[in-house]
C-alpha cells in the first residue's frame, strides 16, 4: 500500500476545493439558506406540522441530503475526468498505485469535502429553525456513508464520460430529479397510494428516510432497508470501480 | 548483466484494428542511453505507453529491471520516470506543489533538498511559486522533467523531449541527462530528430512501421552504414571521367572541378590508393581532397526506405 500517494492525492483534491472556496462551500451554503427561507419560513409557516415537527426542522435532513449528494457526485466526476480530459492524468496512470490508493485519495477528498459541507449547512440550519438530533452516531454514520457511496458513483460517472456534455447528463437529469422526488420536502405517507409505491423505487427515497429517522425517529421506511440499501449501492460501486481501475476501461487504450 | 529494461514479442493492436507494435523485442542495458529512432506513427510513444502503463498491451512481456510491468507493476512503476511528449500539466497548481505531488505520487518520502536541486537544474528555481498555467511551453516541459526525476527513478523515458524545445532548453535538458547517465540511471530517449541520437545515445534502435529494424551501437552503426566520400578538388577541369579510371564509380561535378568517390567498407577504402596512383598515371592533379561521412540521417532514411 502506497500511502504516500495516497496523500498526496487527497491534498491535491482537497486543494483545489479550497482554491475555489466561496463556490465549493458558500454556493451549497447559500443555496440551502434559499431554501430555508422559501420553504422553511414563507411557505412552511402556512404548513401544518408532519409527524408532530415544524416544516421548517423536518426538511433539514433532506435538504442536507440534497447537497450531499449534488456535491460528491459532481465533485468526485470532476476530480477524475479533469485529468483525463487535460491528459494529466498519464501521470497517475504510471505510478504505482491501484484501486486502493486511487480511491482512498479522489474518493477520500470528495467524500470529504461532502461531509464538511454538510455539517456547514447544518450548522446553518440552527439560525432558522429548531433542531434536534435523535440518533448522533446514526446520524454521522448516514452522512459518511451517503458522502462516500455518492462520490463512489461520482468517481465511476468520471471514468465513464468522454465529454462534458455526459458528465452533466447524469447529475442533472438523473440525480437531481431523483433527489427532489426522494422526499426531501414532504413525508411519502401524504402522496396518493399510486404514487407512493412508484416512489419506493427511487433510491434517494431510502437514504432521506433513514437520515431523517435519525434527527426525530421519524421513517417513511424501516431503518434496516434504509442501510441495507445504501450499503449494497456502496459495495456495487465500488465492485464497477475496482473492474473499471484494474481493466483500465476508459482511461487507458 | 540482466537487461534493466527487457521488453519480449510486444505486440499492440488498437481498437480500431491498427497495428502499432509488431512483436518488438529489445534489451536495454543497464545505465546507457538509448535512442528510438522513427518517424511519425512509427509505434514509439506506444512502445512506452505499455512499458509505463498508459496502454494495455495485447501480447508480449515488458520487465522493468526484473519486474513485469503487467502482473507486478508496483515494482515496476517505481523505478519508471516519463516525460510525456504531450505538455500535459496542471494549470492551478505551482511548481513546487507539482513536484511535490509528483515524488508522494510514486510511494517516495518528501525529500525538499533534491526538489530543490532537481527545480535549480532546471532552472526552475525562481518559478517554484508561480501557478504552471502562466509558465512558457519551454517551462512546463522543464516541469514535465522536474516532475519525472523527483521520484529518483532508475529508467527515464523522454518521449520527444526536443519537439518545440528552444535552444537554451535543449543544453539544460542534456546537461541533466549526462548528470542522470552518470549516476547510473538508463535513459531511452525517441526522437525523429537524428542529430539528437548523433550527440547522446550510446546505442539507437531504428523503429518503423511498429517493426524494430535496427539496434546497434552507434559507433558502429555509424561505421557499418556510413557511406563515405572521397571529394577531390581538380587542378584544371575535366570534361569527362579518364577511361583508366572506369571502374570506381566516380562522378564528375558538372562545372568539371570535382571528382567523387564514394565508399561502404574496408575494400573501398583499400582501392583509395589505387585510386590515387591511377589518377596520377593519368596526368590528373588535384589541389585539394575531403572525405565526408553520410550522417545518421541519411542513414536512417535508407533504413526506413529500404523497411517500407
Ligand atoms: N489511442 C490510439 N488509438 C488508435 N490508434 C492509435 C492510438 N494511439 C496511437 N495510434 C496509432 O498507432 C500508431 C503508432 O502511434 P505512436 O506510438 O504514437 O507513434 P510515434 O510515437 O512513433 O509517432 C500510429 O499509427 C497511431 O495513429
Ligand atoms: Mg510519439
Amino acid at each position: 500500500m502506497n500511502w504516500q500517494a495516497v496523500k498526496a492525492i487527497y491534498r491535491f483534491e482537497m486543494s483545489r476545493s479550497f482554491r475555489t472556496l466561496v463556490q465549493s462551500i458558500g454556493a451549497p451554503v447559500l443555496t440551502t439558506s434559499l431554501y430555508f427561507v422559501v420553504f422553511g419560513s414563507a411557505i412552511g409557516s402556512r404548513m401544518t406540522q408532519i409527524g408532530g415537527i415544524p416544516y421548517g426542522a423536518f426538511i433539514v435532513p433532506g435538504l442536507i441530503m440534497l447537497s450531499i449528494l449534488t456535491e460528491s457526485v459532481g465533485n468526485s466526476s470532476f476530480g477524475i475526468y479533469m485529468p483525463k480530459w487535460a491528459g494529466t492524468i498519464y501521470e497517475l496512470l504510471s505510478a504505482p498505485v491501484s484501486t486502493p490508493e486511487i480511491l482512498l485519495g479522489y474518493v477520500g477528498a470528495a467524500a470529504s469535502k461532502s461531509v464538511m459541507i454538510g455539517l456547514i449547512i447544518l450548522a446553518t440550519s440552527t439560525f432558522f429553525v429548531p433542531l434536534q438530533i435523535q440518533h448522533p452516531v446514526w446520524m454521522v454514520a448516514f452522512l459518511l456513508l451517503t458522502s462516500v457511496s455518492f462520490s463512489l458513483f461520482g468517481f465511476m460517472l468520471g471514468i465513464w464520460a468522454d465529454s462534458w456534455e455526459k458528465l452533466n447528463v447524469v447529475p442533472t437529469l438523473i440525480v437531481t430529479p431523483l433527489t427532489f422526488l426522494g422526499g426531501s420536502f414532504y413525508s411519502i405517507d401524504m402522496l396518493p397510494p399510486v404514487w407512493r409505491t412508484v416512489t419506493l423505487f427511487n433510491p434517494v427515497v431510502y437514504l432521506i428516510s433513514g437520515f431523517r429517522w435519525s434527527f426525530y425517529g421519524l421513517a417513511d421506511v424501516s431503518l434496516a432497508v434504509s442501510l441495507a440499501f445504501i450499503g449494497g449501492f456502496f459495495l456495487l460501486c465500488l465492485a464497477v470501480i475496482s473492474w473499471m481501475i484494474r481493466s483500465g476501461w476508459r482511461l487507458k487504450h | 548483466m540482466e537487461p534493466i529494461l527487457s521488453i519480449r514479442d510486444l505486440t499492440k493492436t488498437y481498437k480500431g484494428g491498427h497495428q502499432a507494435l509488431k512483436s518488438v523485442s529489445l534489451d536495454i542495458r543497464r545505465g546507457e542511453i538509448f535512442a528510438l529512432l522513427g518517424p511519425n506513427g512509427a509505434g514509439k510513444t506506444t512502445l512506452i505507453g505499455i512499458t509505463c502503463g498508459l496502454v494495455n498491451p495485447t501480447s508480449g512481456t515488458v520487465l522493468a529491471d526484473g519486474h513485469d510491468v503487467v502482473h507486478d507493476f508496483r515494482a515496476a512503476r517505481a523505478t519508471i520516470g516519463l516525460v510525456p511528449q504531450e505538455l500535459t500539466t496542471d494549470a492551478f497548481e505551482t511548481v513546487w506543489a507539482t513536484v511535490c505531488f509528483s515524488r508522494g505520487l510514486f510511494g517516495k518520502q518528501p525529500d525538499p533538498a533534491l526538489l530543490e536541486r532537481i527545480l535549480r537544474n532546471l532552472s526552475l528555481w525562481e518559478k517554484k511559486d508561480s501557478k504552471i498555467a502562466t509558465l512558457s511551453g519551454g517551462m512546463k516541459r522543464r516541469v514535465l522533467i522536474a516532475k519525472a526525476l523527483s521520484h529518483e527513478p532508475r529508467i527515464l523515458f523522454l518521449d520527444e523531449p526536443s519537439a518545440g524545445v528552444d535552444v537554451e532548453l535543449r543544453r539544460d535538458m542534456w546537461n541533466v541527462v549526462r548528470d542522470l547517465r552518470d549516476a547510473g540511471v538508463t535513459i531511452i530517449l525517441t526522437t525523429h530528430y537524428i542529430e539528437e541520437a548523433e550527440e547522446m545515445a550510446d546505442r539507437i534502435g531504428v523503429i518503423s512501421r511498429g517493426e524494430l529494424i535496427l539496434v546497434e551501437e552507434k559507433a558502429s552503426l555509424m561505421h557499418k552504414l556510413g557511406r563515405k566520400q572521397l571529394t577531390l578538388h581538380l587542378q584544371d577541369a575535366l570534361h569527362a571521367i579518364p577511361q583508366a579510371l572506369e571502374g570506381y564509380g566516380l562522378s564528375l561535378s558538372p562545372d568539371g572541378l570535382s571528382l567523387v568517390y564514394s565508399f561502404e567498407n574496408e575494400g573501398g577504402r583499400a582501392r583509395i590508393t589505387a585510386l590515387l596512383r591511377q589518377l596520377n598515371e593519368s596526368g590528373v592533379a588535384f589541389r585539394d581532397l575531403e572525405t565526408s561521412q553520410s550522417s545518421l540521417e541519411e542513414i536512417f532514411v535508407s533504413l526506413v526506405r529500404g523497411a517500407a
